[in-house]
């Protein structure tokens, strides 16, 4: 099993490196990078490029590592023992099985995705230690040690809310996304839409790259964000010339709103437009 | 080879461990790099650094200890490069345009022969420079050059047209100093001051209830709620900004950044040097926008616990004497006002991000450490621990 980028996803050498050497080693691979560089896609296209199935766990603020493992659901069996339901002699039948032990449980290898950990609690991964470390688990309820048959290939990712601890920072690889450099940006573009004007990649490219350079915005614009931009682009069927307003007439790209999405930004960008119009008059 | 690499990067302050240089050895036996030092370099990156704001420095340390690793001798080469591989070598990366160019230098038996001749001049590893071969030069040989006739030498395939070696570009320099560190173990500390309280709705099962009151049911169960227990604690934090506390910005942001999403009723509040009759919460507008101290102890009860964030180091005059404010006429003392909040507030301590063992040498502090009631403590992890102690005694 080797990774190498798929038809919708391109991998730089580097992230299929620290991919393989995950898969290779079975121990979780962290992913941390600006958001929308396609951490969460890359546990997708891993599983298609794979062909193993995907159990996405997305963790919130109150999500418990138990909730990963199982859970039991001591009310009702306690509402069932007072009905005389025959189910309640047995009480593996109120034991509900969380996404690593679906994931545990598996005939094959799977893909588990473990998204946003930082959004969790601040014990939240110290919880998880062992059961990724040995991937297994005790459930205290049936007295049984749930121990994946396969180890999982694990990705987690993080945008750095929270610091996570050094022990399980320990047990995993670690790779942070790079914002892609106008050559890589320009083949994950042609992946997207390979029908694309080549003319207008180019000039949504300059002014794209040009925006991330203004200082002092508030939310950089991403990979994500240009996607959607230039399917709008496609969409109008704008002409490539309309970027290229260099005459500072128009300086703020059109449809604009697909890339700055605050609007303290946009207000920003406007008066840098404004000014750089000034400077250009007076020439 | 590698454990000096280990220790190097442990000099270098990276936090690498046992466990994780073992990954890499292991991963090395697994086969997961193909034997390029790039490949290396990427599987040493991903199992032996865990923090962006470490790879500038994991960059560093690779660079200096596989230096010259990359290229080969010149003499290997010219051992080892039959003929039949250059023209090859040749073949592949010239266009029909770029191989008539060659007709520049003589043509290619010419560029071979030139080539052969300069590899037996040569002695020793070449960079820059217009004849010899090497890297980063404008010679035909070597790799990474700028002559469109140049021969690629120790480079199997162009690699994006990558000028420089990828650890050589240091591109996470910019992470280095942007990402604040330590604030976990401040959060950790923070959480001793956590006092736990149930309020909201009910959506937990209360089990010694139930159990009771099914009892008292006659064994018919009756289900009894209680709301999820919550961080009830307030804190109102007094933040000293400007002076001589600008090189305690770092600190002082750590703690600021963890307590805010420690704490659910957290408020702050900043101030100068001492507090007085007003304070602020925007620093950009100090001066439109002051909130009256005595507001404050009128809006927060006295169950918020006010702690004080400064370095208490200035004259001695503002804090005593009325006017002794370095900034505005002060009515009021700035002692006066101090005690007012401390008397306000049930709990109230003073974090002093100046190391404790230099308190007694500025008069100021030893002022502030007595109107506080001796309750000042170091913005250190350990201070932090006696603050919070303090502070829920």
């Amino acid at each position: 099993m080797r990774f190498i980028g798929t038809k919708t996803y391109v991998a730089t050498p580097d992230l299929m490196t620290a991919v393989n050497a995950a898969i290779a080693l079975k121990r979780p691979l962290l992913v941390k990078g600006e958001p929308g560089t396609g951490k969460t896609v890359l546990a997708r296209e891993v599983a298609v490029a794979l062909g193993r199935p995907l159990i996405e766990w997305h963790v919130k603020s109150t999500t418990k590592a138990q909730h990963g493992l199982y859970e039991y659901d001591a009310v009702a069996r306690l509402r069932d023992g007072q009905l005389g339901d025959e189910r309640v002699r047995d009480i593996r039948n109120y034991i509900t099985r969380g996404k690593l032990w679906e994931v545990f449980a598996a005939e094959e290898t799977r893909v588990l995705l473990i998204d946003e950990i930082d959004k969790a609690d601040i014990e939240f991964p110290n919880d998880l230690l062992l059961e990724l470390d040995r991937m297994e688990f005790h459930v205290y309820e049936t007295r049984e040690t749930v121990k994946a048959r396969n180890r999982p290939i694990v990705f987690i990712t993080s945008n750095n809310e929270k610091e996570l601890p050094d022990a399980f920072l320990r047990r995993c690889f670690f790779h942070y996304i790079r914002f892609p450099d106008r050559e890589t940006m320009e083949r994950i573009v042609d992946v997207h839409f390979p029908d694309i004007k080549k003319a207008l990649v180019r000039e949504a490219l300059t002014v794209f790259y040009e925006l991330r350079e203004v200082s002092g915005l508030k939310k950089k614009p991403s990979t994500s964000e240009l996607l959607d931009w230039l399917k709008l682009l496609m969409i109008e069927d704008l002409p490539p010339e309309a970027l290229k307003a260099k005459d500072a007439k128009s300086l703020i790209p059109p449809l604009h709103g697909a890339l700055l999405k605050n609007e303290q930004d946009v207000h920003l960008f406007e008066r840098l437009a404004f000014l750089a119009r000034r400077e250009s008059r007076g020439d | 080879m590698f454990t000096d690499f280990f220790l190097k990067l442990r000099d270098a302050k990276v936090p690498v461990t046992l466990k994780e240089h073992l990954t890499l050895i292991e991963g090395l036996q697994a086969g997961i790099c193909d034997w390029s030092v790039e490949s290396f370099y990427y599987l040493a990156r991903t199992s032996l650094v865990k923090d962006e704001a470490h790879l500038d420095k994991f960059d560093r340390v690779f660079g200096e200890v596989f230096k010259g690793i990359e290229g080969l001798s010149p003499e290997a080469l010219l051992e080892a490069i039959p003929e039949e591989w250059l023209k090859k070598l040749g073949e592949r990366f010239l266009t029909e345009e770029e191989k008539r160019q060659i007709q520049a230098l003589g043509g290619w038996e010419k560029l071979m022969e030139t080539l052969r001749e300069r590899l037996a001049e040569q002695k020793g590893r070449h960079q820059g420079g217009s004849k010899w071969i090497g890297t980063a030069g404008t010679s035909p040989f070597g790799a990474y050059g700028y002559n469109p006739e140049g021969i690629r030498i120790g480079q199997d395939r162009n690699r994006n047209n990558r000028a420089v070696k990828v650890w050589d570009k240091r591109e996470f320099r910019n992470f280095d100093d942007k990402v604040e560190l330590g604030t976990r173990n401040i959060k950790v500390a923070l959480r001793k001051l956590r006092r736990f309280a149930r309020e909201g709705a009910a959506s937990e099962l209360d089990l010694p209830d139930t159990i009771r009151s099914t009892a008292h049911n006659a064994g018919w169960l009756d289900v009894k709620m209680v709301p999820e227990r919550h961080n009830a604690v307030k804190v109102l934090l007094f933040m000293d900004v400007g002076g001589s506390m600008d090189e305690h910005i770092k600190a002082c942001e750590e703690l600021f950044s963890a307590a805010k999403s420690e704490f659910k009723h957290l408020e702050f509040f900043y101030f100068h040097n001492c507090p007085y009759e007003a304070m602020w919460k925007d620093n950009r507008r100090r001066w439109s926008e002051k909130t009256p101290t005595l507001r404050i102890l009128r809006t927060y009860g006295p169950d918020y616990k006010a702690v004080f964030v400064g370095d208490a180091t200035m004259s001695p005059y503002e804090i005593v004497q009325p006017g002794g404010s370095v900034e505005h006429f002060n009515d009021e003392a700035g002692q006066v006002w101090l005690h007012r909040i401390t008397e306000h507030f049930r709990r109230s301590i003073w974090l002093n991000p100046v190391e404790e063992g230099r308190w007694n040498w500025t008069q100021s502090i030893g002022l502030i450490e007595r109107l506080i009631g001796r309750r000042m403590f170091p913005l250190t992890l350990d201070g932090l621990d006696r603050g919070i102690r303090a502070l829920s005694r």
